[in-house]
């Protein structure tokens, strides 16, 4: 059952290259292999210097989003026998290129601590754990997915359009702190989300949900912070 | 860093209220711009709109404020979502200033003329 595929791989070196460009192979595939699959064995076996990132090939660390036939993905994450036999890979947009699939994450990282992505709390420290109850938690259970691979964020239009914009990640990540029952600084997060460059630059376009591969509901997330900012501003 | 500069920054609610008023406006909107379709397009037919149809339904202070409210929230939705577009994707400082002014400008405008219109017509 193996298929013969042809990939696309958009190509750029800054030591050399002007401009990018695309470097092109065929290779006999599995249909069950991942497109992480596919990339090792272009690398092994034909080109030694395509670059990208991957660490723990199980979707787990987040190193491996990229554009694959024109949507986000990880690339460990997405089957061959699922794109078909014509694989277009690009680097993820509306980040810098370092080299060919390979992007500079300090912006999107930047947006992500600007959000104050750890817990606030400044009761005295009790002897056990903080409680919290199942329905509690349940409340933000989905935001704590996030794998920080910038899938969505670099899906989003609008993040495409000014890189001032937080980005659906970091809103999802402060989501996360928002609706925690043991976090007390939402009110510092939801001021920060209220600026022009927080929750109001989205336009309820779906891309980050359909982007996100451990499927957080993106959108919703959004949504339910600006009902909290409506419902508490207002 | 960052965070610090973003916290510092005075808080204001103009983009909460935006967006809301978009949200409010769309609903107002779909209402009264299709009733607006089927009464004028449909029922009574572009072919036959002349003076003395907008006159009698001018006679009606019912009819004024309506078409008033179909300006105004059609106008302000429509702005606001220019805005938007225009804080997306023009960059450059003084390019967004000077669109953002011209649109602000061709609002009033409208809105100016619209009014005076609507509510100093006499058949
Ligand atoms: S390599 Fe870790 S998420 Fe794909």
């Amino acid at each position: 059952m193996t298929m013969r595929v042809h990939v696309k791989v958009r190509r750029f070196d800054p030591d050399t290259d002007q401009s990018p460009w695309w470097s092109e192979h065929d290779l006999d595939a599995e249909p069950s292999d991942r497109v992480l699959d596919v990339l090792n064995k272009i690398k092994w076996e034909q080109d030694g210097k395509l670059a990208y990132r991957r660490s723990c090939a199980h979707g787990i660390c987040g190193s491996d989003a990229m554009r694959i036939n024109g949507m986000n993905y990880l690339a460990c994450k997405v089957l061959v026998k699922d794109l078909g036999s014509n694989i277009t890979v690009e680097p993820l947009l509306g980040l810098p290129v370092i080299k060919d699939l390979i992007v500079d994450m300090e912006l999107f990282f930047e947006h992500y601590r600007s959000i104050m992505p750890y817990l606030v709390n400044n009761d005295p420290v009790p002897t056990k754990e903080r409680l919290q109850s199942p329905e509690e938690h349940e409340r933000y259970d989905d935001t704590t997915k996030c794998i920080l691979c910038a899938a969505c964020t670099t899906s989003c239009p609008s993040f495409w359009a000014t890189g001032d914009y937080l980005g659906p990640s970091a809103i999802v990540q402060a989501h996360r702190f928002i609706f925690d029952s043991r976090d007390q600084a939402a009110a510092d997060r939801l001021d920060i989300l209220n600026q022009s460059s927080g929750v109001w630059r989205c336009r309820t376009i779906y891309n980050c949900t359909s982007a996100c591969p451990k499927e957080i509901k993106v959108t919703k997330a959004i949504g339910e912070v600006k009902k909290a900012l409506l419902f508490n501003r207002f | 860093m960052l965070a610090q500069r973003r916290r510092a920054m005075p808080s204001s609610n103009f983009e909460l209220y935006a967006w809301f008023f978009m949200r409010v406006s769309g609903v107002i909107l779909l209402l009264i711009a299709v009733f607006h379709l089927m009464l004028m397009h449909a029922s009574i037919g572009v072919g036959n709109i002349d003076f003395d149809t907008i006159a009698g339904r001018w006679g009606s202070p019912f009819w004024r404020v309506y078409d008033f409210f179909l300006l105004a929230f059609a106008l302000t939705h429509g702005i606001n979502g220019a805005r938007y577009v225009t804080d997306d994707y023009i960059h450059a400082q003084g390019w967004r200033v000077t669109v953002k002014a011209l649109l602000y400008v061709v609002y009033a405008i409208f809105i100016g003329m619209g009014a005076y219109i609507i509510f100093t017509f006499k058949a």
